[in-house]
């Protein structure tokens, strides 16, 4: 590696930093960006399954070329501003909507030392840029002067900044156990323990001792990217589509990449929470990178399967779950990881 | 709400119970039927592309009594009435603008020759409105095509009139 490196370091010169980082993050994203993708198609033939249909199958063998052909469709179709809208912050909006949910890889970690950038503070960093995805949601809802897209950029708003709460409070009792903000450390730290000692590591994960934790916090992230049975956002049947409603072409598609980025997102990060990222669940299987894809797939499943399941919440329920019972639970039970880490029980020595 | 319900809501009871559903549907076995291959089965009484009949000699159907123009609730029905050389009544125009039909049916109930009739053929298509105006050759042509079908399909239904 190092020999075919240094030639390109000398021909960079001081750029070589810059053009290295380059090239890590073209290798992180253009495989997301291919995995969005397919997450449309898997989407669409998960949900067709269970409602008894085949899904797409025309475009392609098995229809595997459907995502492209959609996409083709929407590179084609004019990108229409509204003549009330804001020009500058409607162009904006899905920019931003869509950055966050890529910046947050620079820290995921995707096998032993496979991180982009393995800073001290991943879990910090993860919270922060996921954050700023409310402000795309409220520009592009408030900049096309539209009443739909803005109480629809209103109600992701408020959803968003509630559900962030317990997904907080769930991530401060992880980090409670793993003592540590940085993502790498926290998957090393789910290696160990009593179970993983002997072979079954599976049970040495965060899911275990922190199961609550676990479910409001991917329930929280149904949430908080707006996916069903939350996505009162959208609410194609009251709101139409929310703060996309006047987005067309490229620019909706921004959006739409951008939800099923910020999926595949909450999908990895449960799994490195909770599930040992890239660890083995077993002691006699080697660790590596295709536990942390199986996991993530498994997570993507289970937003598509509640997806074909729930019907949408009414909007007062919505904030309901998650003011009054996600927000004491999880406060409960930071309390109690907390005492249970101080208390000669206590698992994570 | 009881303690059971309480508690249950807690362990999120129903849905995992409506998880469970969703998921044994997963395995079942697909209903799909893929369209154009397969085509569900149609009633004789199915209503779609119109069809002007002929006679088995060869002769048009239609005396031109502008029976079906008359109660065409759309208005979609246009008839102009010549004589021809031979001294019939026939119409020189017959068109149906299929933008403006509603299928009802009308027309055929009211056509006392069974010369208009609505075929069963209903995946056509018109790249612009004005593919969908039909005149009378193509309406012939219609007739002429799916004559088979009709006739079938008439046949079914007649026993029931």
């Amino acid at each position: 590696m190092d020999a075919i490196l240094q030639p390109l370091e000398t021909f960079f010169g001081s750029a070589w930093p810059a053009v290295w980082a380059l090239v890590k993050i073209i290798v992180v994203v253009a495989p997301l960006m291919g995995c969005v993708a397919y997450l449309t198609y898997f989407e669409r033939k998960v949900i067709g399954a269970i409602q008894l249909r085949v899904g797409p199958n025309r475009v392609g063998p098995l229809g595997l070329l459907q995502p492209i052909a959609d996409a083709v469709k929407l590179l084609f179709k004019e990108v229409i501003i509204p003549s009330g809208a804001n020009k500058g912050l409607f162009v904006i909006g899905p920019i931003l909507a869509i950055a966050p949910s890529l910046a947050a890889w620079a820290v995921i970690p995707l096998g032993d030392g496979l991180v982009v950038a393995n800073i001290n503070a991943g879990l910090l960093f993860v919270l922060a840029v996921t954050s700023i995805e409310v402000y795309g949601v409220i520009i592009a809802g408030w900049a096309s002067n539209s009443k739909y897209a803005f109480l629809g950029a209103m109600r992701a708003t408020a959803q968003m900044v509630s559900y962030e709460v317990s997904l907080g409070f769930a991530l401060i009792c992880v980090l409670l156990v793993s003592k540590s903000l940085n993502l790498t450390d926290i998957v090393t730290q789910q290696g160990q323990g009593m179970f993983a000692e002997r072979g079954v590591g599976f049970l040495s994960w965060n899911w275990l001792p922190l199961l609550p934790m676990f479910v409001v916090y991917f329930v929280s992230g149904l949430a908080e990217t707006n996916r069903a049975p939350f996505d009162v956002v959208e609410g194609e049947s009251e709101i139409v589509a929310g703060h996309m409603v006047e987005y067309s072409g490229m620019a909706f598609a921004l959006f739409f990449l951008a939800e099923y980025a910020n999926m595949i997102l909450v999908s990895t990060m449960t799994s490195i929470l909770f599930l040992g990222g890239w660890l083995s669940p077993v002691g006699f299987l080697p660790d590596g990178f295709h536990w942390l894809a199986l996991k993530t797939a498994f997570f993507l499943f289970v937003f598509l399967w509640v997806r074909a399941t729930f019907p949408r919440f009414r909007y007062d329920h919505v904030m309901r779950l998650g003011w009054k019972v996600f927000v004491p639970i999880t406060l409960v039970w930071v309390v109690v990881v907390a005492v249970w880490m101080m208390s000669p029980l206590s698992i994570w020595k | 709400m009881g303690a059971r319900d309480y508690i249950g809501s807690l362990f999120l009871k129903e849905l995992i119970k409506g998880l469970a559903l969703t998921g044994r549907h997963f395995f079942l076995r697909k209903l799909t039927q893929m369209f154009p291959e397969e085509r569900t089965p149609l009633s004789p009484r199915f209503r779609a592309l119109h069809a002007l009949r002929r006679y088995p000699d060869g002769e048009e159907r239609c005396i031109a009594c502008k029976l079906c123009e008359a109660i065409c609730p759309a208005m979609a029905i246009t008839i102009e009435i010549g004589e021809r050389e031979d001294g019939s009544r026939r119409t020189t125009r017959y068109d149906i603008d299929l933008n403006k039909c509603i299928f009802c049916g009308f027309c055929e109930e009211a056509c006392p020759v069974d010369a208009i009739v609505e075929s069963q053929v209903f995946d056509y298509h018109g790249e612009q409105r004005s593919d969908l105006y039909y005149t009378k050759k193509m309406l012939l042509a219609v007739g002429d095509r799916f004559k088979e079908q009709i006739d079938e399909a008439k046949a079914a239904d007649a026993k029931y009139r």
